[in-house]
């Protein structure tokens, strides 16, 4: 199919797109990758007036070290994420997650801030944002605000922005002392949306776990932690009867959804399996 | 109401310039206003990979990009990239291991495992099928295909044509 005609808008600044957004109201789509509105747009699923093609707004495709944490700019494309040595020394979950994402071509203009503001919840970046304790970054006219990421994705495509909001960056805090992490995730083909992934973020102690953060995509409208499954695990070590109780622990902390990929009762299973696989990966990093 | 926009970029090396909807997604323009129909169009979804172009060097999906995006880019298709012989061992090494079958795939196919091997001329067989895992192709499956991606990364190597 092809897409209903709208009209197409280039933004040179934020205040150029802070006009048209409120111009145009809940008519007018930010377009950034377009790696998912536009086939959105070609399916019919959306029939915007506008688009507003933010691709040339400034500034905004940068990739830092700051005293806050790592920096990345809303428009950093994936595939500049999963090269970026920064993101590597400074968010190795991240860079380990990134490959995951779409496919080469798919990654190329994809990028970080529609990932987020789409907030798919098969996602990869929006669980490891909430494993990792990230701030996602929003500007309006007249301001910004930090929202954490843990209070930031509300339900299926469902973010805490409000009108006239874009997200502009991420921060992600500085690696602590003794902490480690691991992304693994189970899709049909490679670079597909997974069925189930999952983000872990720990201290490690010895071969201890303590404060372990256990986020799964795929399993509920929001990127979902496994509360119960970390209580079962912190403060031992992740040998196999202390892998089998979390994996129990699970039944009660994803209700995960049945489509036609998989039912409910494969994701749970495929979800032990990850969490098994991901505690080995974390020992072994 | 007319939303159509002034549109510059090049083509295969060659300046263009045009009036375009913003509809129009970047592999339409290519076929239907420039008549390259090398790249196809298949789902219209970022699925299958039919559609891949080079955009400022880099392989993108034709199909999920709007032609307007890319005002002041470089696009190389599948006629000027194997024009200027860069594909060449690709595609004989394609013919070699009868990884073609109808076509429709191929183009997208060449360009995407043209990617791979720019990376590592040396990706082995696990690299190569991640690295063509966006690319359908409905004819031959994808050992033929894959085999053929390692032979030319394997002349590569050797340094030789
Ligand atoms: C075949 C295929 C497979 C894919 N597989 C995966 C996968 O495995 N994992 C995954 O995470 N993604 C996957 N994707 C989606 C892809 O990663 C997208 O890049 C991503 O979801 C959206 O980013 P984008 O920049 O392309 O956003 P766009 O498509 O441009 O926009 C998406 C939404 O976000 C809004 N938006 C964009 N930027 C901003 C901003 N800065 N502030 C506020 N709102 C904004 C837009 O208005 C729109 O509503 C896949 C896509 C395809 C086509
Ligand atoms: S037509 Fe573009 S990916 Fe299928
Ligand atoms: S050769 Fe026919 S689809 Fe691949």
């Amino acid at each position: 199919m092809k897409p209903a005609p709208f009209a197409y808008h280039r933004p040179a600044s934020m205040t150029e797109a802070f006009d048209l957004m409120e111009r145009y109201g809940p008519g007018g789509r930010l377009l950034a990758g377009g790696q998912s509105l536009v086939p959105a747009l070609n399916m019919r699923l959306a029939t915007p007036a506008a688009v507003i093609d933010i691709n040339r707004l400034p500034g905004l495709d940068g990739i830092r070290v700051t005293p806050e944490g790592l920096v990345i700019g809303a428009l950093c494309r994936h595939a500049a994420v999963e090269r970026s040595p920064l993101v590597a020394r400074h968010a190795p979950l991240v860079a380990q997650a990134m490959p995951h994402i779409g496919h080469l071509a798919i990654r190329a203009r994809g990028t970080v801030g529609g990932s987020i503001a789409l907030a798919d919840p098969a996602a990869e970046l929006p669980a490891c944002l909430v494993a990792l304790d990230a701030t996602v970054r929003a500007a309006r006219r007249g301001g910004t605000r930090d929202i954490a990421a843990a209070a930031f994705f509300l339900g299926i495509y469902t973010t805490a922005l409000g009108p006239g909001e874009i997200v502009t960056e991420v921060v992600i805090p500085r690696p602590r002392e003794g902490w480690r992490s691991h992304f693994g995730e189970l899709a049909r083909r490679a670079g597909d949306y997974a069925l189930v992934g999952l983000a872990i973020n720990s201290r490690v102690e010895g071969d201890v776990l303590l404060e372990p953060r256990l986020v799964f995509t795929g399993v509920g409208p929001t990127p979902a932690r496994a509360a119960g499954a970390e209580g079962a695990l912190a403060g031992r070590r992740p040998d196999p009867p202390a892998i089998a109780g979390a994996g129990r622990a699970l039944d009660a902390d994803l209700d995960p959804p049945a489509d036609v990929h998989a039912s409910a009762a494969l994701r749970r299973q495929l979800a032990r399996v990850l969490l098994a696989r991901g505690l080995r990966g974390l020992m072994e990093s | 109401m007319d939303v159509s926009v002034e549109l510059a970029l090049t083509v295969n090396g060659v300046p263009v310039r045009r009036r375009v909807e913003p509809r129009q997604s970047l592999a339409d323009f290519l076929r239907y206003e420039l008549e390259l129909t090398g790249s196809h169009v298949g789902c219209e979804h970022g699925a299958c990979g039919a559609c891949t172009v080079r955009v400022d060097g880099t392989p993108v999906r034709g199909c999920l990009m709007l032609a307007v995006q890319a005002d002041g880019s470089r696009v190389e298709t599948i006629e000027g990239i194997a024009a200027s012989g860069e594909l060449a061992d690709l595609q004989r090494a394609f013919a070699e291991e009868n990884a073609l079958q109808c076509g429709f795939c191929t183009p997208g196919m060449l360009l995407t495992a043209q990617e791979i091997l720019r990376r590592n001329p040396r990706a082995g067989d696990v690299e190569i099928r991640e690295g063509l895992s966006g690319n359908y192709c409905r004819c031959t499956g994808y050992h033929a295909i894959v085999q053929a991606v390692l032979r030319a990364g394997g002349v590569r190597e050797k340094g030789q044509p």
